[in-house]
């Protein structure tokens, strides 16, 4: 565990402890744990596996499954483009190349500066308002490729207050 | 605690009295109400909410008017709501200025604000009432029941509503005849397989007894369907409900909600129901004086689309990768942890206390003869009514998309309606006037799926729409068996070669192949359907596919290859703004003296020089 430092420990320990009654609580350990760190690295794997038992590769093959756990951290501000079908037959596809075009990354990826992830999102059931967005869980509705800039302008000029 | 059914009846009597004075206005008393679900809170409706109880306290009239948040009401597209009741007034597209307006206005002087009220698209007049609107006037609210009218926070109002009469019902009955009551009302799966549900019950019923649970799927993946959010976001009582009558139905101790990690709202306030359940003993041990006692536990997804597959659904539960088991053992026999389960999914499990309070022949007087009751839709797309709406099975598409929807925006032509999602496939014209039930949308060669109902017009390709699907299925296909894991990779690749006019008429032959292959060959359903969108489009527009191969054109003007922007020199005003806008230099011209023009070689068909014409003298060819 040479690179957690002792509060992140403890931390996971604590999360571990949450589901100790649990028959099979691996899933719950790893969302709390991709919830507080934004990403489930390997040492933190082995931390789990040695806590609960679980082989690592058993649960390196579940966090490499799901889309949501991430053995990479995300950026600051994670862009989540929907494009589900409602959004994209209202034109999702573009608003994700533009958000991909202007900051140099494909979807998946994150900025160097660490500022911006990427993610096409599969339906996050706001259809009524396609195309949508959510940048760390505000929701942008009905978004067109030409409003893409001045979002991602005004998040570079320290987002906090939007 | 309640301890008994006649405490319980005690119960719901006055909070059902509760309820109809709020909506009545007792005591002088109005009530605004707000929409609070996914679709509405994005859209402000959290802000407009505290802006309305913060203006109510500074005008003094606190004492005179409640708000109150609750559930999706449906339209989505004309959000954010807001109701006032006793006068039943719809406000809709309302944005925060507006509030200190219907405050002044409406609350303080009576007086309607009629610029906030919905217009009717065709006759151009107000309407002020929710139920005088099309779009609502066709619906039948089974599964929806009370979304949209109570707190889904609040128990009482739950109750107010007729929350567990049906559980109360159920549990003076025999468990058979619970389920023969389930079986009498004709209702089928609503997560898209649509298997009788009360045979589904009766195989885990008959099972020894012991240990057994009751699954909900609530992970709800198809893209473009909605309606399980918003049942849990808006009646998430009801769905607790109809899992405790299914659990005392088949002896189950336990039951666990498997909900999307995509929906906070949901889940939270699935959470907020179940505590409070607890708290007044409506789960828990020895449920109302009996000796049935029932569990209920919520566990997240993490992003897999193919965890809506039921047995992909339990491994995911029990902490593993989210991929299918071989079946049999079905579920009933060898589910959860190896014990009998059943897996029912959100909205089949909202229309269970419907059918034990109100009996099984008034669910099934809705619908056509093999499917009885409602359906919900997720109506998207190019559609000018966007939203949630519930009509009973045998209803035509016409209805739903003419009368329902209010057609298509712009003035555009109809051209296909996608039902099912990236298992079903899409209908046209032809189709308008086929009842919607299960068996129809078969028969016609798509499927009811969950209810996601998606409109496409004439811009829209079909080619691309099916290397869409087909871009899905890849990305989530969870790689177990081979005909989805490479199948549906080789579809893709020949769909882009389409889409990109590097196809021959042979690999059209080589797509309906793999389509065979795959349908005959995946392991779960999600497999074996996942060519259908793709056999749909190439049934119905096949000579779009054919105008992409043989003449290198895309009909709908979509995909990127087959398509140029121009610019009409006549209609060019030299203002350079296309110029401007373009993010590649592709564009150049002389401001004033020479129309501009794009240079083929360099666009990126991003479309941006359309966008930014106010002269409209972009093209696309």
């Amino acid at each position: 565990m040479a690179h957690l430092s002792e509060a992140a420990v403890a931390k996971i320990n604590g999360i571990c402890d949450r589901y100790v009654d649990e028959k099979t609580p691996l899933m719950m350990i790893l969302s709390d744990i991709q919830k507080e760190y934004g990403y489930i690295p390997l040492e933190v794997q082995e931390l789990v596996s040695e806590k609960t038992g679980i082989s690592v590769a058993e649960i390196y093959g579940v966090v490499t499954f799901y889309s949501f756990f991430s053995l990479q951290p995300k950026g600051k501000y994670v862009i989540g483009c929907c494009l589900g079908t409602a959004c994209y037959v209202k034109g999702a596809q573009q608003v994700i190349d533009k958000f991909s075009e202007i900051l140099g990354i494909k979807p998946g990826e994150t900025t160097e500066d660490g500022m911006f992830t990427l993610d096409a999102l599969r339906c996050i059931g706001a259809c009524g308002i396609a195309p949508a967005v959510t940048i760390n869980g505000k929701v942008y509705p009905k978004l067109t490729v030409s409003a893409v800039p001045g979002i991602i302008e005004e998040y570079r000029n320290g987002g906090n207050n939007l | 605690m309640i301890k008994n059914f006649d405490e319980l009846n005690e119960k719901i009597s006055s909070c059902s009295v509760c309820l109809a004075n709020k909506f009545a206005g007792k005591d002088n008393k109005r009530a605004v109400v707000l929409c609070g679900g996914t679709g509405c809170l994005s859209s402000n409706s959290q802000a407009i909410k505290e802006k309305f109880e913060q203006l109510i306290q500074q005008r003094g009239i606190d004492d005179k008017v409640s708000v109150n948040q609750v559930g999706c009401f449906g339209f989505c597209s004309q959000g954010p709501f807001v109701k006032i009741f006793p006068e039943d007034t719809l406000y809709r597209l309302v944005k925060l200025e507006d509030v200190e307006e219907i405050v002044e206005k409406d609350l303080i002087g009576n007086e309607v604000v009629e610029r906030l009220l919905f217009v009717d698209p065709a006759t151009k007049e107000k309407v002020a009432k929710q139920d005088d609107i099309n779009f609502y006037k066709k619906q039948v609210r089974i599964a929806l029941h009370g979304c949209g009218q109570i707190n889904p926070e609040d128990i009482n109002e739950a109750l107010g509503a007729g929350a567990f009469q049906g559980l109360s019902k159920a549990l003076k009955m025999d468990r058979a005849d619970v389920i023969k009551e389930i079986l009498d009302s004709g209702l089928r799966g609503r997560g898209g397989g649509g298997f009788p549900t009360g045979r589904k019950w009766q195989f885990a019923y008959a099972q020894p007894a012991g240990e057994k649970y009751v699954v909900c799927n609530g992970d709800e993946g198809d893209p473009g369907a909605f309606m399980d959010r918003s049942i849990l976001e808006g009646n998430p009582l009801a769905v607790i409900e109809g899992m405790v009558i299914a659990g005392y139905a088949i002896g189950a101790q336990n039951g666990y909600f498997y909900v999307r990690a995509e929906y906070p709202v949901a889940v939270n306030r699935l959470r907020i129901a179940i505590k409070q359940a607890e708290e007044i003993g409506l789960l828990g041990d020895n449920i109302l004086g009996t000796d049935f006692s029932f569990r209920v536990h919520i566990r997240l997804g993490a992003g897999a689309f193919v965890c809506g597959e039921e047995t992909a659904l339990l491994n995911s539960i029990e902490g593993q990768r989210g991929m299918p088991r071989p079946r049999p053992p079905f579920p009933a026999v060898k589910g959860l942890w190896q014990k009998p389960t059943i897996i029912n999914n959100v909205e089949t499990l909202a229309c269970v206390p419907f059918i034990m309070r109100e009996g099984a022949a008034k669910f099934a007087a809705y619908g056509t003869e093999k499917s009885k009751g409602t359906k919900v839709f997720a109506l998207g797309g190019k559609i000018n009514n966007v939203g949630l709406v519930e009509i009973p099975m045998g209803t035509t598409l016409r209805e739903l998309i003419y009368d329902i929807g209010g057609g298509i925006p712009n003035g555009k032509k109809f051209k296909a309606i996608q039902t099912g999602g990236p298992s079903g496939g899409c209908l046209t014209e032809a189709d308008l006037d086929t009842p919607i039930d299960f068996d129809n949308l078969v028969a016609k060669g798509s499927m009811m799926g969950s209810g996601g109902a998606i409109v496409m017009d004439e811009d829209n390709c079909m080619v691309d729409v099916a290397k869409f699907y087909m871009e899905f299925i890849c990305d989530e296909s969870c790689g177990k068996c081979t005909p989805c894991r490479i199948g549906t990779k080789r579809m893709l690749e020949i769909l882009t070669k389409i889409t990109n006019g590097q196809a021959t008429m042979d690999d059209l032959e080589q797509l309906e192949e793999l389509s065979r292959t795959i349908k005959a060959g995946s392991l779960c359903g999600l497999g074996q359907t996942s060519a259908n969108p793709v056999i749909s489009t190439l049934t119905h527009f096949r000579d779009e596919y054919v105008a992409h191969i043989v003449d290198k054109r895309c009909p709908a003007k979509v995909c990127k290859h087959l398509m140029q922007y121009t610019i009409n020199p006549e209609l060019c005003k030299k203002c350079s703004a296309c110029a401007r806008k373009c993010p590649v230099g592709a564009i150049t011209g002389v401001v004033g003296k020479e129309p501009y023009s794009i240079d083929q070689k360099k666009c990126i068909k991003c479309g941006m020089c359309m966008a930014s014409c106010k002269f409209k003298a972009i093209e696309k060819k």
